[in-house]
């Protein structure tokens, strides 16, 4: 068991314990810190996997950005004091079930496919797998086949979009 | 070793937590943060499936990183939604967002 193996292990036991804290926690603040715990862990994992652009960008739009934003929603609605888990107990038996039986029939069928992978091993800077900065750019604004000049585009317009939406919805009247 | 089956069933786990989150939760943000559970779970299986199933590619890596940038889109826009229902019912939950109907 290298230094990888050992690594891989932490980062799981952190994802799964903070996602179901996540959603089992009763104050709605602590579920946002739980979140970013997720989201710094799934970073780690993809820094693990090697692709350490998306990790970067992962930890500065999700856990800079995003839960900022959450942080920043929930004191000014002060949603901290509202009741977060209504409901009768069968209605959370009833979803608690569906959830564990849904994944219960996730991990079955991900048993019991045939991947034609080799394990993950430790990645290298200059292997033919690194993605470097330096493909990623001439990918992401190239037109020809591999290119992703249009996504890029269109997804620069929906920022766009998104700005001059959240300001006309969250103006005051 | 760690096989591509690991961080499957991993992921499997993150996105049932978010399932769980978002057939239970009350209030509007609790069950956005749900939202981003999923999303993200679905991000780490396009890395995963890239980097071990084909890993001279970079279809995967990509999808992960425009998921990314919609995602943060999805949540601000969401946010502006909701504090704009805080200032006119003074409530978030959806127990309460009646007055949604018509």
């Amino acid at each position: 068991m290298d230094s990888h193996n050992i690594m891989f292990v932490i980062l799981a036991v952190i994802i799964v314990l903070s996602s179901l804290m996540t959603v089992l926690t009763k104050s709605i603040i602590r579920a946002a810190t739980y979140l970013l715990f997720v989201l710094l862990g799934s970073a780690g994992l993809y820094f693990l996997m090697g692709y350490t652009f998306l990790g970067s960008v992962q930890v500065m739009v999700y856990a800079g950005g995003i839960i900022v934003l959450y942080v920043f929603s929930i004191l000014l609605t002060s949603g901290q004091r509202e009741r977060l888990c209504g409901g009768t107990r069968g209605k959370l038996l009833t979803s608690a079930l569906l959830s564990l039986g849904a994944l219960a029939v996730f991990v079955f069928a991900i048993m019991k496919e045939n991947f034609l992978s080799d394990v993950l091993e430790a990645p290298s800077e200059t292997g033919a797998e690194a993605i470097t900065m330096q493909s990623i750019g001439e990918n992401m604004l190239s037109t020809e086949a591999g290119g992703y000049l249009l996504p890029f585009e269109a997804v620069s317009i929906l920022l766009l979009a998104c700005i001059v939406g959240g300001l006309i919805i969250a103006r005051k009247r | 070793m760690i096989q591509i089956e690991y961080i499957l069933i991993l992921s499997a786990v993150m996105m049932f937590a978010g399932v769980y989150g978002f057939l239970t939760r009350r209030s509007t943000l609790a069950i956005l943060l749900s939202i981003e559970l999923m999303l993200n779970s679905a991000d780490i299986n396009f890395a995963a499936f890239n980097r071990m199933l084909h890993p001279m590619g970079h279809e995967g890596y990509f999808f992960a990183l425009f998921a990314i940038a919609i995602a943060a889109a999805e949540s601000a826009i969401a946010i502006a939604i909701m504090i704009n229902i805080y200032r006119l019912l003074k409530n978030i939950s959806v127990d309460k967002l009646t007055q949604m109907k018509w």
